[in-house]
């Protein structure tokens, strides 16, 4: 075993056991603190499949913006939602089953894919970003899908305005 | 070297524990960061698909960048939708939001 699937193993083990944490804790303010540190276990992943940009945009994004709101939802919304009470459906036992078929099920049929065990191909991300800069704004690349991205995004904030404005 | 089948592995139990936190919760902004914890499951998923199979063609990168507009863009709407439910009914349990239902 090389030190990278040590390390490996480890980012998985701390995001798993933090995912776990998040769907599990009754106290929703440490649910989000418990998402932040999914989150940036997630961005370890990235590092290691060389997606460095993914990884960078990965903290900024998620741990910078998303989870602030996150955390700025669950107080905004805190006096009704007591911490004490039971936070999951008394039929908990249903998902948990159903989720538990669906990681099994997704084991069984990517297994026996021909491409289940490949292995990292060679790749030198010296000029990854300059390459994936270029591909977004470029007419032969994405810039179509960039546009209409950013089209969205503003449509959705404008709209996340409208919705939670004060009307009264 | 670590083989593809370990990130995906790792990217199925990820979605799983995000369902089950999607399904099982009772709170609405419990249930969006289980869905967000689904969405970076997807993402690892895009980029070890990309690392593996094509890393010189940054087309997977370019998808994962637009999985996280669109994750940023479900978020905004979505908590937008739990405040102001919040302000209206005063809850944000997922069983009494049934104005839409009849």
């Amino acid at each position: 075993m090389d030190p990278i699937q040590i390390i490996f193993i480890v980012v998985a083990l701390v995001v798993l056991a933090a995912a776990v944490m998040v769907v599990t804790t009754p106290n929703l303010v440490r649910a989000a603190l418990w998402l932040v540190l999914a989150l940036f276990g997630t961005a370890g992943a990235y590092v290691l499949l060389n997606a460095g940009f993914i990884a960078v945009a990965q903290v900024v994004i998620y741990i910078g913006a998303i989870s602030i709101l996150m955390i700025f939802a669950v107080m905004l919304t805190r006096r009704v939602m007591t911490d004490s009470g039971p936070q999951t459906h008394q039929t908990w036992w249903l998902p948990a089953l159903l989720s538990a078929a669906l990681f099994a099920g997704l084991v069984w049929m990517l297994s026996g894919w021909s491409g289940f065990e490949a292995s990292m191909p060679a790749y030198s991300d010296a000029n990854q970003v300059v390459e994936l800069g270029v591909a977004l704004v470029s007419p032969e690349g994405f810039l179509i899908p960039f546009e209409v991205a950013s089209v969205l995004l503003s449509a959705a904030l404008i709209g996340a305005i409208y919705v939670a404005w004060d009307r009264d | 070297m670590i083989p593809l089948s370990w990130f995906l592995i790792f990217s199925a139990a990820l979605f799983s524990i995000g369902l089950y936190g999607v399904l099982a919760r009772k709170n609405a902004v419990a249930i969006l960061m289980s869905m967000e914890l689904m969405l970076n499951a997807i993402n690892i998923n895009i980029v070890a698909f990309w690392r593996y199979t094509n890393p010189s063609d940054s087309a997977g990168q370019v998808f994962a960048v637009m999985v996280f507009a669109v994750t940023a863009a479900e978020v905004a709407v979505g908590l937008a939708l739990v405040i102001s439910l919040y302000r209206r009914r005063r809850t944000v349990v997922a069983e009494d939001i049934n104005m839409l239902k009849w």
